[in-house]
């Protein structure tokens, strides 16, 4: 398959998900195009782990961290000075936070950057930790963030949150960073950079062997996932329209971490579709937390039952099927097509 | 500040750093052994101490019998967790096990709330345990000075079997090289299991002493004791079990004193030990006691 | 791929179905904390709302459903789960719920839908900032802070105060700052404020800091589950100062929890508890109901709140003569004097309800309902 009959295929692709999305906005109801919002941000974020963890080899648990920089940041510039001025009442907001504005296409993006900038200076001295104590020490990051969250009441507005985020993420928007995002990885990846990730993933003693510098593609692969993690976190503020620090704990982390290993380490089609299928799956499990009524008879729903579903779901996955749903595949349009090509 | 309330949060920090050493002592012992973070560490010392205090108020055990049945059986269940969640993935990259502990961490966590429901409930404490010494102003509790002495004589009964017993012995070729074990004769399956057993029943016994010091009991206890204790364990240098014991009373003076010579500091208390861990981490990541390699479990 | 994704989405939402509505229910969700730390709070007040619906489950002649959906003490989750309840449940008026970060996130949905909202045991001012379908049966936190302070100024004789706050929990920092305000305008003095995180179990620390300052009172505006911890390690350093908390310290198990150690302790809350001595009689038919129904279970004020929401939304279809939201939202802001399980309820122009702020002891191992305090502002 030639390079311009691929593009072709792309933007057919793009336009059916545009097509798809606007008979959504018309047609679907609030709680169907919450759901659909939801599996566009949960795909940015299983992206931006994948290529931290899936591609890079490097085991962050400190997701959630960044997510709640982006989101912190995204809402502060989004707010009106009179909404935070009505908001922080615990002694009031800094000068500069209660004066901060920007438009929503800035405000993601500076939430991104700066999710970035501290994905950058965490990066520099974690990154040179092994796999389970870089583990435990993004974690240990994440958990800082919150506490400072929690405490930086002139900034963060404590623990009371951040209310009445004006509700800027449409489908538009989260659908279109998603793209973004899909975009930017796919390019990084495709190019040499991509390939020395791997190396670095499969083997990093070899690759320091081939004279490649280990740390720098590290650092870098690093803080482009954080920054599309603050991404994720900008668009969910503005998806649920109130934060406060106690959303970004540990469960947050655990649920992107889930997405990417059953999509599959180091596959991006596996990220997409398990971001699509643990999103459903996980409002569908309300179901069994729910009363269920069969005619007169009535079974109690039963309280925490959907995560010991979802757990029990990672438990057998990394069991039984440790390489996820697509293993290390690509989707390409050549094999869709059954024609013979590179992959 | 003057002497009496200083002496006051000495005690004060030698008891929670005391029950901070009994769970990294756990951690310490299955990561020396196996490389593994053992996530689900802070669900089993949760069990440990529902299992006791449901055999004291539903069967109406003594205190004892309960202990000791509640000890056994959430060995069990270590040893369970192992065959089921760790076995299966010993060849398998070492995050494989990581994640799977953190789905068992959770899975445990959620068993329990709909269990046990997420409400919390009431621990029953002996009579002579709410009676504190006087002395002046300063006040001991029985369990303050019980705790430290449990944590020594556990830790020499460790340090017992791992260099006095055939068991030890195989752990510690376990932790050398697992795959020269297995060819050398040594039953490896059999020493992580008892491993995981050891581990467990000291979750049980720190949940059982955690419950008794802090009377209340809920299925999301063991999450912030567990990690502080692992960084502790991380601290003193992990698979060092004295290493271990030392972290977590360090652990436990740096958390109180800090608060206690700078009050405004209070609410950044859970994030002491994470900064703690990311410059140990930074400056020696082998920890205090992690450099001397025959010290390795 | 992308055609895929749109493929498996079109799926799904065939197979998700449609909502079936039929004109002769009225449906009332529920969104209250099942799971989660908060659970304890949600799964009282759910017993109230279900012990409402069995004792009144028609209205103008149609059958009232209750539908109810956990919220999971998470933000995210509240933002759902009222979005569920709204567009698949179809439900015309919604009870909810403990906890005011998790009413606000539910009630920025509500607000858009047009749906009306009624809380249970929200108590932060902001819930209902602004807002027009939104309403509740319970005070707001700055009456509570006050009538605390109040009451340990005036009534007790108590000068100097310490508090212990966590910092992680909107609610506590809330009532903290107006039990400050109020404290200190009346001439009393704050001297210390201490920080925790919810969850903490040691606070040792802390309080051997405070000891050392000798305040009369310490002010712990905690959930109960903390709030036993602290006093009783205040009594294990050998505080002696009295020590006061707020409606979240209300839990039958408080006693059982604290033992010793909770005696003397005093708290604001909402007018009704089993110990108290002339109830209405809304309020001895809910007791008594209650001791048929859970035979070993004590009833407690946030089950008589969610007893209330539900009620006080059926007594609005009456009076609106139709069980249309708008009309539902209208009659319900025109409540006055409506007798509940927690007194005569009127909802006032910001739609809180106007309640006097009740007092409760542990005397001699029991909760004692000490009276009512009028908050100095």
């Amino acid at each position: 398959m030639n390079k311009s009959a691929i593009f072709l295929l792309n933007i057919a692709a793009v336009s059916v998900l545009g097509l798809f999305l606007w008979w959504a906005e018309g047609s679907l109801d609030g709680y169907k195009i919450q759901i659909l919002n939801l599996i566009a941000v949960n795909i940015i974020l299983a992206l931006s782990l994948n290529l931290i963890y899936g591609f890079t080899g490097m085991f962050s648990l400190g997701h959630a961290g960044f997510m709640a920089i982006g989101a912190y940041v995204c809402s502060i510039l989004i707010l009106t000075p009179d909404q935070k001025d009505t908001m922080y009442i615990l002694g009031g907001a800094y000068e500069w936070v209660q004066n901060a504005q920007a438009p929503f296409l800035a405000a993601v993006v500076a939430g991104g950057l700066v999710a970035a900038v501290f994905g950058f200076i965490v990066g520099f001295p974690l990154l040179r930790l092994g796999d389970d104590y870089l583990g435990i020490a993004t974690l240990g990051f994440a958990e800082i963030v919150r506490v400072v969250a929690t405490n930086v009441s002139g900034i963060t507005n404590g623990s009371l949150g951040l209310k009445g985020i004006p509700a800027h993420a449409n489908l538009w928007w989260n659908f279109g960073w998603c793209l973004v995002t899909l975009y930017v990885i796919v390019r990084l990846l495709k190019c040499n950079t991509g390939s020395v990730l791997k190396a670095i993933r499969d083997d990093e003693i070899a690759a320091k062997a081939m004279g490649v510098n280990v740390f720098r593609y590290k650092l870098l692969s690093f803080t482009v996932g954080s920054f599309f993690a603050g991404i994720g976190g900008a668009l969910l503020a503005s998806l649920v329209t109130t934060i406060d620090p106690k959303m970004f704990l540990f469960t947050l982390t655990f649920n992107v971490l889930m997405i990417v290993v059953t999509g599959g380490l180091g596959s991006l089609t596996g990220s997409v579709l398990a971001g699509v299928g643990i999103t459903v799956l996980l409002e569908w499990l309300r179901v069994v937390e729910n009363p269920i009524s069969l005619g007169s008879f009535e079974v109690a729903g039963i309280p925490g039952m959907r995560m010991v579903v979802f757990s029990l779901a990672l438990i057998v996955i990394i069991l039984f099927r440790r390489e996820g749903l697509m293993g290390m595949r690509e989707f390409s349009w050549a094999r869709l097509l059954g024609k013979k090509g590179e992959r | 500040m003057n002497v009496e309330t200083f002496i006051q949060h000495a005690l004060n920090s030698l008891t929670l750093g005391s029950l901070y050493a009994l769970i990294a002592i756990g951690y310490t012992m299955v990561y020396g052994i196996l490389r593994l973070i053992n996530f689900a560490h802070s669900e089993i010392f949760m069990l440990g101490a529902y299992f006791v205090f449901w055999g004291v108020t539903l069967l109406a055990l003594p205190w004892p019998l309960a202990i000791a049945l509640s000890i056994a059986f959430t060995a069990g269940v270590g040893i369970m967790v192992d065959k089921v969640a760790y076995r299966p993935l010993r060849d398998a990259p070492r995050i494989s096990a990581l994640i799977s502990s953190i789905g068992v961490s959770f899975f445990l966590q959620n068993v329990a709330i709909v269990f046990f429901q997420a409400i919390p409930r009431a621990v029953y404490r002996p009579e002579w345990m709410e009676q504190p010494f006087i002395l002046g102003n300063v006040r001991i509790l029985p369990i303050t000075l019980f705790v430290p002495v449990l944590s020594v004589v556990l830790m020499l009964g460790l340090l017992y079997i791992v260099y006095r017993t055939k068991t030890g012995l195989g752990m510690r070729a376990i932790s050398k090289d697992i795959e020269t074990s297995y060819l050398m004769g040594v039953p490896v399956n059999r020493v992580i299991a008892i491993t995981f057993g050891i581990g467990s029943a000291l979750a049980a016994a720190s949940g059982i002493m955690w419950a008794l010091r802090y009377p209340q009991l809920q299925p999301i206890m063991g999450t912030i004791p567990g990690f502080k204790a692992f960084i502790a364990a991380v601290f003193g240098g992990i698979g060092s079990i004295h290493g271990a014991v030392v972290g977590g009373v360090i652990l436990g003076f740096i958390e109180i004193m800090t608060v206690a010579f700078f009050p405004d500091l209070a609410g950044y208390r859970d994030a002491f030990a994470f900064v703690l861990l990311i410059v140990v981490l930074m400056i020696k990541p082998t920890g205090l006691f992690g450099a001397r390699v025959e010290d390795k479990v | 791929m992308k055609r895929i994704i749109a493929l498996c989405m079109a799926m799904v939402f065939a197979f998700a179905g449609l909502a079936w509505s039929a004109d002769d229910t009225v449906r009332i969700g529920v969104f209250l904390p099942l799971t989660g730390q908060n659970a304890f709070g949600g799964q009282l007040e759910l017993e109230g709302v279900q012990l409402a619906n069995k004792e009144v489950n028609t209205v103008l002649g149609k059958k009232v459903e209750i539908v109810t959906v956990d919220n999971k003490s998470d933000k995210v989750e509240a933002a759902n789960a009222v979005k569920r309840l709204i567009e698949k449940d179809k439900v015309q008026a919604i009870i909810g719920t403990y906890g005011s970060s998790l009413a606000m996130a539910g009630g920025e949905v509500s607000e858009k839908a047009g749906i009306p909202q009624v809380g249970t045991s929200c108590t932060n001012p902001l819930v209902t900032a602004g807002k027009k379908y939104i309403f509740r049966v319970c005070f707001i936190d700055p009456l509570q802070g006050a009538g605390a302070a109040t009451y340990a100024y005036k009534t007790l004789g108590l000068k100097k105060a310490a508090m212990l706050v966590d910092v992680a929990n909107d609610y506590s920092v809330g009532l903290s700052n107006f039990f400050k305000k109020s404290f200190t305008k009346m001439g009393g003095q704050v001297v210390s404020t201490l920080n925790y995180q919810s969850g903490d179990q040691d606070f040792t620390a802390q309080l051997s800091k405070i000891i050392s300052e000798k305040p009369d009172v310490l002010f712990i505006p905690s959930y109960f589950a903390e709030g036993a911890i602290i006093m009783k390690q205040a009594k294990e350093l050998g505080a002696t100062f009295k020590i006061m908390g707020g409606d979240a310290m209300d839990n039958p198990e408080i006693t059982k929890i604290g033992g010793k150690a909770v005696e003397g302790f005093v708290q604001t809350t909402f007018p009704y508890d089993p110990s108290m001595k002339d109830m209405n009689a809304t309020a001895k038919k809910f007791t008594e109901e209650w001791k048929r129904t859970f035979l070993s279970k004590e009833p407690n004020v946030n089950a008589a709140l969610g007893y209330d929401a539900y009620m006080i939304i059926i007594d609005a279809i009456k009076r609106a003569g139709k069980a249309e939201p708008e009309a539902i939202t209208k009659a319900l802001a025109e409540t006055k004097g409506f007798m509940g399980v927690t007194g005569s309820t009127t909802i006032n122009e910001t739609h809180d309800a106007v309640k006097p702020i009740g007092l409760i002891e542990i005397k001699d191992g029991k909760k004692v309902y000490v009276g009512e305090v009028a908050p100095e502002l």
